[in-house]
């Protein structure tokens, strides 16, 4: 029986991680064919840092990620604050709202977000991949630091306020450091988002300006190279890292505290 | 009595279309501990957030140190809260607890440390300046977040419920040392809670409040010994309360039985409700007392037996140091100054109105 449930467990890997697998081995790969091991090499990984192309798609795709996810965060975090002072019924129809941009396809999200830049005259570029970025981080944000929220003491803000600390005192004093958690994890959340995006941003970014996804996907629309092994892998340790940093900053101020 | 800081004047309060206060009048003087007593839902913690500045009365005033301080925000107030779960800034070392109005305050940092070393003497923790509140216990917690109130000497202290969290034996223990900070201070305690032991062994004046309205306010002797009404007689300890028929003066009859008591001017033949406290019933062999009964249960409490005596239709609630088994035949005296006579409220709106002292 034991045997039996590591087989079953290995298999589930197996399937979930062999097509990554199979990208990560051949980013090392000396040989140009996907059909022969022709040996280790860094060769990918050296060429891919002198192509200056992709580094440039890298610089765009890492300062929108910052950007969006830090200004998604400062607007997400007021959400959560006027939304956990209002009644019940309106939050939660609120908390709602904000959810639907999540579930949404990403493609209707895409070409909505590009119908309304084209209507309202924005010159498509750098500016719109961050406006929409921005969009589809606010509510990760929010679902982030909602349940934050919800555990803070009301009390503790109100006896900021009875030791003489005005609003704005007793919010960065006192609010926010309890919050910095959640709004940190939400941070985190939202640059993986946007690091991850291809869609949004294939509708939104107009000609002439690139992420490291957009690249991929031109790149391989004209036959596919090693290098975009190599950073492809780059792009799933980046996210895998990320990924377990949300998931553990939690904990850690937890214990901390 | 000393000279009057807060003067509630007419105030009440509705959430959401249920009335919580209405039209509560309250007198609070220098140097007093007031508490605030009720059951759940009765409006005393409302009326302690109003004096705090976190609610706004719908109408009334409140006049502190002689000046409507009605519309004026808490971190305005010269009076600090000790709120029910302790409300300690968790990211914050002890010192930086009780440092934070002080600092907000501009204080000179020779000054909140001194501050600091004083108010940590004076809740007895001396040496935890360093420690998160998270590595205290709950007992510890509330005497930091008295600390961090009184270093902002406050003309008031308010504190809601603040022992509600703790066990018994702590909470014990806490009562007395509330007390001693109390006079080592100097200043006015308005504190609320649901326990009537503990609001009879720390106040000097307890306010006995129902449904929005003040049922009695007195000195804890006066609200135990003179309920002016069934509620605080009920809330306050327990005790036989009894339809009863008021004679005449000093004449009164209870189940069919003539008593004598104390009270006058209730008028002749007129119907009363009479308290009569489980420890001032007294059992006598039968026939030797006013009334006959059975014993009909009985249970060791520790310090006393209670019991239950059933005499006339009526089961007497009993407390007595002497045990009598079960079925035994006794009879009931009731000294004429334990037989504390009260006027049947006329509708239910008159049994939740407000008395005045």
């Amino acid at each position: 029986m034991q045997t039996v449930k590591k087989i079953y467990v290995s298999l589930i890997f197996l399937f979930l991680y062999a097509p990554i697998g199979t990208l990560i081995v051949l980013s090392f790969n000396a040989s140009k064919t996907r059909s022969k091991w022709g040996g280790f090499t860094m060769q990918w990984y050296a060429s891919l840092l002198q192509d200056e192309v992709i580094l440039d798609a890298l610089t765009t795709t890492l300062l929108i990620a910052f950007l969006s996810a830090l200004i998604a965060s400062v607007i997400g975090t007021i959400a959560a604050v006027a939304m956990n002072g209002m009644k019940r019924r309106t939050r939660t129809l609120l908390i709602g709202v904000t959810n639907i941009p999540m579930l949404n396809a990403d493609i209707v999200t895409g070409i909505s977000l590009m119908l309304l830049f084209i209507s309202i005259g924005l010159r498509f570029g750098f500016g719109t991949i961050l406006l929409s970025h921005i969009t589809f981080n606010i509510p990760y944000v929010i679902l982030c630091i909602m349940p934050r929220m919800k555990q803070l003491n009301p009390s503790v803000y109100e006896a900021a306020l009875d030791l003489g600390a005005s609003h704005i005192t007793a919010f960065f004093k006192v609010m926010l450091p309890d919050l910095m958690p959640g709004i940190l994890s939400g941070f985190l959340m939202a640059f993986t988002m946007s690091l991850d995006d291809f869609i949004i941003t294939h509708f939104t970014k107009g000609a002439g300006i690139d992420t490291l996804s957009t690249k991929i996907y031109t790149e391989v629309k004209k036959g596919i190279k090693p290098e975009m092994y190599a950073l492809s892998t780059i792009i799933f340790v980046t996210v895998l890292i990320l990924l377990f940093l949300v998931n553990k900053t939690p904990d850690k101020k937890e214990k901390t505290n | 009595m000393q000279k009057e800081l807060i003067k509630l004047e007419h105030i009440s309060k509705s959430f959401d279309g249920q009335m919580v206060l209405d039209d509560l009048d309250l007198n609070i003087h220098e140097n007093e501990f007031v508490t605030l007593l009720g059951p759940s839902g009765c409006g005393k913690t409302t009326t302690l957030r109003i004096l705090g500045g976190f609610v706004n009365p719908d109408n009334g005033r409140v006049i502190f140190d002689s000046r409507d301080i009605t519309n004026v925000p808490p971190n305005k107030r010269h009076l600090n809260t000790v709120f029910q779960k302790y409300a300690l800034f968790t990211h914050m070392t002890i010192a930086d607890n009780i440092a934070f109005g002080l600092k907000i305050k501009n204080k000179p940092k020779s000054y909140i440390d001194d501050k600091i070393k004083y108010a940590l003497k004076l809740v007895n923790l001396e040496g935890y300046e360093k420690r998160m509140p998270d590595s205290l216990s709950g007992g510890q917690q509330q005497r930091i977040a008295i600390a961090r109130a009184i270093v902002n000497e406050p003309k008031v202290l308010l504190l809601d419920e603040p022992l509600g969290a703790l066990d018994l034996k702590l909470r014990q223990e806490m009562q007395y040392e509330l007390i001693r900070m109390k006079n080592e201070l100097g200043i006015t305690f308005v504190y609320v809670t649901h326990d009537q032991e503990e609001a009879l062994t720390m106040s000097d004046t307890i306010v006995v409040m129902n449904q929005g309205y003040i049922q009695q306010i007195g000195t804890p002797e006066s609200i135990y010994n003179e309920p002016e009404n069934a509620f605080v007689a009920d809330f306050i300890g327990d005790s036989n309360i009894i339809a009863a028929t008021m004679i005449e003066d000093k004449l009164v009859e209870i189940l069919g039985v003539r008593f004598a008591c104390v009270d006058t001017g209730f008028g002749i033949r007129k119907p009363v409700d009479v308290v009569i406290r489980p420890e001032d019933v007294e059992l006598t062999a039968p026939e030797e007392g006013t009334i006959n009964g059975v014993v009909t249960h009985l249970i060791f409490k520790g310090v006393h037996y209670e019991m239950e005596v059933m005499a006339n239709g009526f089961e007497w609630l009993v407390h007595s140091t002497q045990l009598t088994p079960v079925g035994t035949k006794v009879g009931i005296r009731v000294d004429p100054f334990n037989i504390q006579i009260m006027n049947k409220p006329e509708s239910e709106d008159e049994e939740a109105v407000a008395l005045e002292l």
